[in-house]
């Protein structure tokens, strides 16, 4: 892609993750290494893939996305303010008791939220209803879901993959954001779900596996994905749990605590450093 | 009348009427020909999604679909729909509140033959329990078709049992007229009130016929909405005949006979007496056995109303 463009989306994807760290900062709880791992998926989803309306968050014939790995909300809620869904003003409240921002997407409360999820392995399902409602309704919107790699350790991903490819849903794209740990350790000690490309294949996706990390990358799976007909297409994104954040990174530690003000400053000062 | 349908044969034959009617889709987990959304499939197989043997999916796959804005029928045995799939119901489609019909069937131990694994009868336990869930369990065919067609009319999650075995159908479906939330008083007494649901209806008006002959009064009110429950009719039965006995195919924990004491206990405190499944699993076998095995009869509905009765004096 054109270096303003590139320049332009890591500038957001970078905005995105201090806005995370801020968000989980100030509530002193939430789950900053998987948000963070996804912050150029959801940058180039927001700023470049959806065709989405902030003015307008319930516009019947939007591209609707779902995080079917709901705790890392925070990536998600520093795209929609980004992107002008709602005041940046509220990031600073996530998890708070007069906040609309919970701890995992309410669809109820907060605009741009197209799915309330959080309990692992039901988001993926609700996007396959989407996608079917577009077929049913014969609308061209797609919907993108991301689901996370421990996350593939429910059963219900699998009965969800089985659905979307019976049913050829080519408007479903998933993004499994394979950052390799969960709570209790790598994913492939804690309960192997790998592999993951075979797997997939065998359920009826067209699969593509990149560097999600990398916006060329990005941007070629998510075009290579639209021209897929009659099967849905997972993208399988190697990233890395933490990412931009020095003491983050790799560290199964940081899959749910906050950091404190001396760390804080730290992972501010490293991010801004890149911009 | 004397015509017996199963209401899930009901709910089948008012989904393929009302598809004509109303916008909307049809779910089934591999079980349409048993559920009689089948009937359904038949007449608007582009309505129609089999989902397979994976009820979860299918619940939250409802979800979806209603968030975009279809009207959706989910439909599988209560075991499954409000069991095996709780946490898909409580989460995709009770928190935000979509507006998904889930239609289970084969609910309570009319099942028969297939036993406990199959006989749910903590379905309004579960259900009631979900913040904004209606449940509605009809008691004829009557009442059933009219709950599908107010379940379309009404924008939010709702609940509704049927059942396998045929009932005696006990209301006209010309004059009939079924309100969510609604319960209606069957028969008026003095002495006792039956609160029942679902197939517990006919049998409380042979019991208050028997009841009658004994010289006790006993009201008779159907409530097919366990939630929102109908508190006005209850405390009117309370205040006005001073005991009530509660009738469902449901274990006494957490059904109608605890939202019923739930309501008398807050409003007008008088004897409630539950019947229903008491705090066991079911059994294969033939329904009418089973229902003598489990106390679900007009005979144990008599001695129950009686004992209601003779708590009052205390």
């Amino acid at each position: 892609m054109e270096q303003a463009k590139l320049n332009s989306l890591k500038k957001t994807a970078a905005q995105i993750r201090l806005d995370i760290l801020e968000e989980v900062h100030a509530a002193s709880s939430g789950h900053p290494g998987g948000s963070l791992s996804i912050a150029e998926i959801i940058t180039y989803l927001y700023f470049e893939e959806m065709n989405v309306d902030p003015a307008n968050p319930k516009w019947a014939d939007r591209d609707r996305f779902v995080l079917s790995k709901g705790h890392t909300a925070p990536a998600l809620y520093a795209a929609l303010a980004e992107k002008g869904f709602f005041s940046k003003d509220e990031l600073c409240k996530l998890r708070h008791v007069d906040s609309f921002l919970q701890g995992h997407p309410d669809m109820k409360g907060t605009a741009g939220i197209d799915m309330s999820t959080g309990s692992l392995g039901l988001g993926f399902s609700t996007a396959c209803g989407m996608a079917l409602a577009a077929k049913i309704d014969g609308k061209d919107y797609r919907t993108y879901t991301i689901v996370g790699d421990g996350e593939s350790e429910e059963g219900q991903v699998w009965e969800a993959a089985m659905f979307a490819a019976h049913y050829k849903l080519d408007n479903l794209c998933v993004i499994l954001d394979w950052n390799g740990l969960q709570i209790d350790g790598p994913v492939t000690e804690v309960m192997n779900p790998t592999p993951h490309d075979k797997k997939f294949e065998a359920f009826g996706f067209h699969v593509i596996s990149i560097d999600g990390h990398d916006f060329d990358a990005i941007e070629a799976a998510f075009a290579e994905a639209k021209s897929v007909k009659g099967k849905p297409t997972v993208i399988i994104a190697k990233t890395v749990k933490g990412k931009g954040v020095s003491y983050m990174e790799n560290q199964v530690g940081w899959h749910g605590s906050a950091p404190n003000d001396e760390q804080y400053a730290q992972g501010v000062a490293e991010i801004k450093a890149t911009m | 009348m004397a015509d017996k349908i199963a209401t899930r044969e009901a709910y089948g034959n008012a989904l393929a009427e009302f598809g004509d009617k109303y916008d909307f889709v049809v779910l089934d987990a591999d079980l349409a020909a048993a559920t009689k959304t089948g009937i359904f499939k038949k007449k608007f197989p582009e309505r129609f999604f089999d989902c397979g043997i994976a009820e979860g999916n299918m619940m939250s796959v409802a979800a979806g679909l209603a968030a975009a804005g279809k009207v959706v029928f989910a439909s599988s045995f209560a075991m499954f729909a409000a069991g095996r799939a709780y946490e898909q119901v409580r989460n995709c489609i009770g928190y935000p509140h979509l507006n998904v019909k889930i239609g289970a069937t084969h609910a309570g131990i009319t099942v028969g033959e297939d036993g406990a694994t199959h006989q749910c009868i903590e379905d309004f336990a579960l259900m009631r329990a979900i913040p904004g869930m209606v449940v509605i369990n009809p008691a004829d065919a009557t009442e059933a078709r009219a709950a599908v067609e107010a379940a379309i009319n009404y924008v939010g999650p709702v609940y509704i049992r049927f059942g396998r075995y045929a009932v005696p159908v006990i209301y006209d479906k010309d004059t009939y007229n079924f309100e969510i939330g609604k319960g209606v008083n069957m028969l008026d007494g003095k002495d006792v009130t039956i609160v029942a649901t679902g197939m517990m209806v006919s049998m409380a008006l042979d019991a208050a016929k028997i009841l009658a002959n004994e010289g006790i009064s006993a009201r008779v009110v159907n409530i097919a909405t366990i939630k929102p429950i109908d508190k006005d009719i209850i405390l009117d039965a309370a205040r006005y005949t001073g005991a009530i006995v509660t009738a469902e195919e449901h274990s006494i924990i957490g059904g109608l006979g605890s939202a019923v004491a739930e309501v008398v206990c807050e409003g007008c405190p008088v004897p409630v007496v539950r019947m229903g499944v008491e705090d066991k699993f079911g059994h294969s076998g033939k329904v009418p056995p089973l229902l003598e095995m489990y106390g679900l009869t007009v005979e144990n509905l008599v001695a129950k109303a009686k004992a209601a009765v003779a708590l009052k004096s205390h």
